[in-house]
């Protein structure tokens, strides 16, 4: 047979990614791009007031606004059975427009649709709501008390909406109280906003066939098939939702929100197209929230340094509704990842989380679940332990790792962590940061009174979820799917569950399917987002397209190479069982002169197949046996002006292992910017609210993202240890860097602070917060 | 109001209401869905825009009639003919993008300092830069696409 050469081994190359000759010519096709025919827009009307009752609602001023169709409110919907949304989980519900009562400022309360962007903007501002205020719950720990009852609407009269807990409590406390040395801290994980620079939004049609025609910025199309046909009623194939290129997600785009609702509602009624594309300010104050943790840790050590016991207990604001995008068994998310990377003999967690007059969410922003939540509360504790301990942070974490020889290591927290090598992933760091010359220098520094840091984050992650036996989203188990069909030429189609939004799947799943088949990455094309086409699959977040899905595309190649080995063993005028696949082309066993290639037998198998079954394609819906425990060593290196507070990060480095990479160009893209975000949130990014409830970061000049100006430079590299268990052993990156690095930057600041004696400070740590710190320590208040 | 200008080397004459934005005049009215919108309050640079040659805008902070008797230039016509421009090549080589929301603007603004400042050092691409947010590639393959662009790695 032929010798031509094969165009396997791709895997692991860094291949320039498909998608980006659309981008960088503006011919991407984002949401905002969509305009069909005789199509109107909607705008939200939205409560100026955190909590209030509506006293009525007029929109007769509005209907008199050149263009403008239709004004719907909470009434309209309720009527038609529409009034509430259940969220991510379905273990709440909320509104779709305001019934009765607003619960947070910039809360939905009606929508207008009109001729053009301008007119229903226009509309908008001329319904008239009047409002009575209600007293307003600003923060959880006031919540608890239960003196302003929330939602009277729940069965359950309280504003706790839920208490979760893993782990021995009772041993946890013991070996605590028993522990020579003992640490307590509160550490707050602020809310923040994901903010793609691509708000969120839709065009919602109904076609002539009477078929909803749904084109969303969604990160997961098919879970929004099926929740918009339990909500609307829709038979769920007379749905078609269409995701188009996403202009960043980061968790924003999971759940369904109302304005989406509104949309399909303001399409069927006015059998119209709608548009609807969320304003910045729309983004920021109502779609998408996340963090907001109050985390309560101890630690419990002997004077060697080795943990006793861990204990957290988490005081969780969810705003006005429970939306967190949550895994539905598991409304803490992957919290029990709290342990970190440590063997910690006795451990215990505990979330309670209450309903407080703020946007609803909980969103998992670039992190797999409350990850980012756990890493920062076991890796920030970790510093506060070595600072009381006087043992040299790296040194504190290299006691207390996991061992290589432990794994698969069961957590005392519920999870078996699959492989690592910690060790060896902070020796690179410390040897690549230069950290004994850095000490040095630090020391030197410190008897000139100046403030030098060095930070470290040695984090464990939890992600790819997940297996079925425990994940599910309103039942719908977290398994993920693929569909390759390999054309008579040897080029081919992938098509997934999963839905990139900058991830570069177009790229990294072809070159899956190409090292499977002994393919060309370049012809095999990936279509993601289109259900009609794509199998059901749970989407992209929380880490899990390449940890599950990218299962699921290696496992359906593999499948469709044993349809080609029939055709192959014809070819090859053997038996089946002769045939062996070996340097990525089919081969008689022991004969490697006589092989035959993929692109061959491709055209085999539908012009030469013999009595084999036509064509040549396959699916694989994968249940994932495990999840994947990405990790890594992280390093900030900070100077600090003692005079006005500014932090400089002059150096930071991330060693990560994400087990077998793909493609490194695109690993080391997501390192660069899931760093950059963790740097924003260590030192920007927070949603605040003041005690009225009022929203104070509702746009970008509040809302900080970094610019190129302070945004540091990032040194990467890396340890590699496949997960055992998947297909091609990789684990999944994305959200590593975002997870891992901001306890990196606090323990830097904290640590050039700590002459001071300061021990702790929350984020944002803005430059007025480090002055404070710095001015109170020097006149002798110390501050945390 | 009636509005004429030139984009991307075509003429354009619309009829628009004065508080249109040149950032949707352009996408809606001339179709050129390249430029972004993604704030609202000038501060992410998604719907940068080149006027009249080497002046880099925020096409939302712009109004339409404002643009009337310029000429503009897109994302679009960042290209000359089939072939992709210098910096279009520079970002797809050095991975400078990740979901290519914030491109454009980025193009445009890289666009505009290269022609005031063609051999730019790294501390000034960044500071040309900074008034273009990227959510997704932390800006050092951005910076490294300027510097291939220039000529300079």
């Amino acid at each position: 047979m032929s010798s031509e050469a094969n165009t396997g081994g791709c895997l692991g190359k860094p291949m320039k990614r498909k998608e980006d000759p659309r981008f960088i010519q503006g011919k991407g096709r984002y949401v905002d791009d969509i305009t069909l025919p005789g199509m109107l827009h909607m705008a939200i009307v939205r409560s100026p007031y955190p909590h209030a009752e509506i006293t009525s609602i007029d929109v007769s001023e509005a209907m008199k606004v050149p263009g403008v169709k239709a004004v719907i409110t909470g009434k309209d919907l309720d009527a038609a059975g529409l009034g509430w949304l259940p969220t991510f989980h379905g273990l709440d519900k909320q509104m779709v427009l305001a019934i009765g009562k607003v619960l947070f400022q910039y809360q939905e309360v009606a929508a207008v649709f009109a001729e053009t962007r301008a007119a229903a903007a226009d509309g908008a501002e001329a319904v008239q709501v009047e409002y009575a205020p209600l007293p307003v719950v600003a923060d959880p720990f006031t919540a608890r008390k239960d003196e302003v009852l929330l939602r009277p609407d729940r069965e359950q009269k309280t504003n706790h909406i839920y208490h979760w807990e893993v782990g021995d409590k009772d041993g946890t406390a013991r070996a605590l109280e028993s522990s020579p040395k003992r640490i307590s801290q509160r550490i707050w994980f602020q809310r923040c906003h994901p903010a793609p620079l691509e708000t969120c939004g839709c065009v919602a049609q109904f076609d002539t066939m009477g078929r909803l025609q749904f084109y969303v910025t969604s990160q997961a199309p098919h879970v929004y098939r099926t929740a918009l046909a339990i909500v609307t009623g829709i038979p769920e194939d007379k749905i078609h939702v269409v995701s188009p290129d996403i202009g960043g997600g980061f968790g924003n785009k999971v759940p369904v929100y109302p304005g989406y609702v509104c949309a399909i509602v303001g399409a069927l009624k006015l059998g119209r197209p709608v548009k609807w594309i969320e304003t910045r300010t729309e983004n920021l104050t109502s779609t998408g929230f996340a963090r907001d943790y109050h985390m309560d840790v101890e630690i419990g050590a002997g004077a060697d340094g080795r943990i006793t016991a861990m204990h957290v207990a988490t005081t969780a604001d969810h705003g006005a509704f429970d939306a967190a995008a949550d895994p539905t068994k598991y409304p803490a998310g992957m919290f029990g990842i709290v342990t970190g990377s440590y063997d910690v003999p006795a451990a215990h967690a505990e979330v309670d989380a209450y309903f407080t007059n703020k946007a609803p969410g909980g969103i998992a922003y670039r992190c797999s679940f409350r990850v980012t939540e756990a890493s920062y509360a076991i890796e920030r504790a970790m510093d506060i332990l070595a600072d009381e301990l006087g043992i040299d942070a790296a040194e504190l974490r290299r006691r207390n790792f996991v061992r290589k020889d432990q794994y698969p290591y069961q957590s005392r927290l519920g999870f078996t962590y699959d492989s690592g090598d910690y060790d060896r992933t902070l020796q690179l760091a410390l040897d690549r940061i230069g950290y004994t010359q850095l000490l040095k220098e630090q020391a030197e520094k410190r008897v000139r009174g100046e403030l030098m840091g060095i930070g470290f984050s040695t984090f464990t992650e939890v992600v790819g979820a997940g297996p079925s036996k425990h994940f599910d989203i309103l039942g719908i188990k977290m398994f993920d799917s693929a569909e390759i069909r390999i054309h008579p030429t040897g080029a081919g189609i992938v098509r997934a569950g999963t839905k990139s939004q900058g991830q570069g799947h177009e790229t990294t799943w072809a070159q899956i399917v190409a090292e499977e088949l002994g393919l060309d990455p370049q012809n095999i094309m990936v279509e993601e987002g289109d259900t009609d086409t794509a199998p059901y699959g749970l989407g992209t977040y929380a880490s899990r397209s390449t940890p599950v899905a990218g299962g699921a595309i290696a496992l359906a190649a593999r499948r469709v190479r044993e349809k080609a080995r029939k055709v192959a063993a014809h070819l090859l005028e053997v038996g089946e069982s002769d045939v062996e696949w070996k340097d990525y082309k089919f081969q008689v066993k022991g004969v490697p002169a006589k092989t035959v290639t993929m692109k061959e037998v491709a055209f085999a198998a539908y012009t030469n197949m013999a009595q084999n079954e036509p064509g040549l394609e396959a699916s694989y819906y994968y249940d994932p046996p495990n999840m994947t425990f990405p990790s890594g060593a992280y390093v900030a290196v900070v100077d600090i002006d003692r005079e006005t507070g500014e932090v400089k990060v002059r150096k930071f480095l991330a060693v990560d292992d994400c087990g077998t990479i793909i493609n490194p160009l695109v690993v080391e893209g997501q390192i660069h910017g899931g760093l950059t975000e963790g740097f924003a949130i260590a030192f920007m990014q927070e949603i605040q609210y003041d005690g009225e409830g009022n929203n104070l970061n509702t746009n970008f000049t509040d809302y900080l993202l970094p610019t190129s100006l302070e945004t540091p430079q990032w040194e990467t590299a890396k340890t590699v240890t496949p997960s055992p268990h998947h297909p091609i052993g990789a684990k999944g990156v994305g959200e590593s860097p975002n997870v891992g690095s901001p306890a990196a930057f606090v323990n830097a600041v904290v640590d050039a602070l700590s002459p001071l004696g300061v021990r702790h400070l929350d984020m944002p740590i803005t430059r007025d917060k480090v002055w404070r710190a710095i001015r109170a320590a020097e006149i002798g208040t110390v501050v945390a | 109001m009636k509005v004429k200008v030139t984009v991307n080397g075509v003429a354009y004459e619309r009829d628009v209401e004065p508080r249109t934005l040149l950032a949707f005049f352009l996408r809606e009215d001339c179709g050129l869905t390249g430029t972004h919108v993604g704030c609202d309050t000038s501060s992410c640079g998604c719907c940068v825009v080149v006027l009249d040659g080497d002046r880099p805008v925020k096409s939302c902070t712009m109004f339409a009639v404002q643009a009337d008797g310029h000429e503009i230039r897109t994302v679009e016509g960042l290209a000359e003919g089939a072939a992709l421009h210098p910096l279009q090549q520079a970002f797809w080589d050095q991975h400078g993008l990740q979901c290519g929301f914030c491109t454009p603007g980025m193009l445009l603004t890289a666009y505009t300092l290269l022609k005031h400042n063609p051999r730019p050092t790294e501390a000034e691409i960044r500071e040309g830069l900074a008034g273009n947010l990227c959510r997704c590639t932390g800006y050092q393959n951005i910076v490294k696409s300027v510097q291939q662009a220039a000529g300079a790695v």
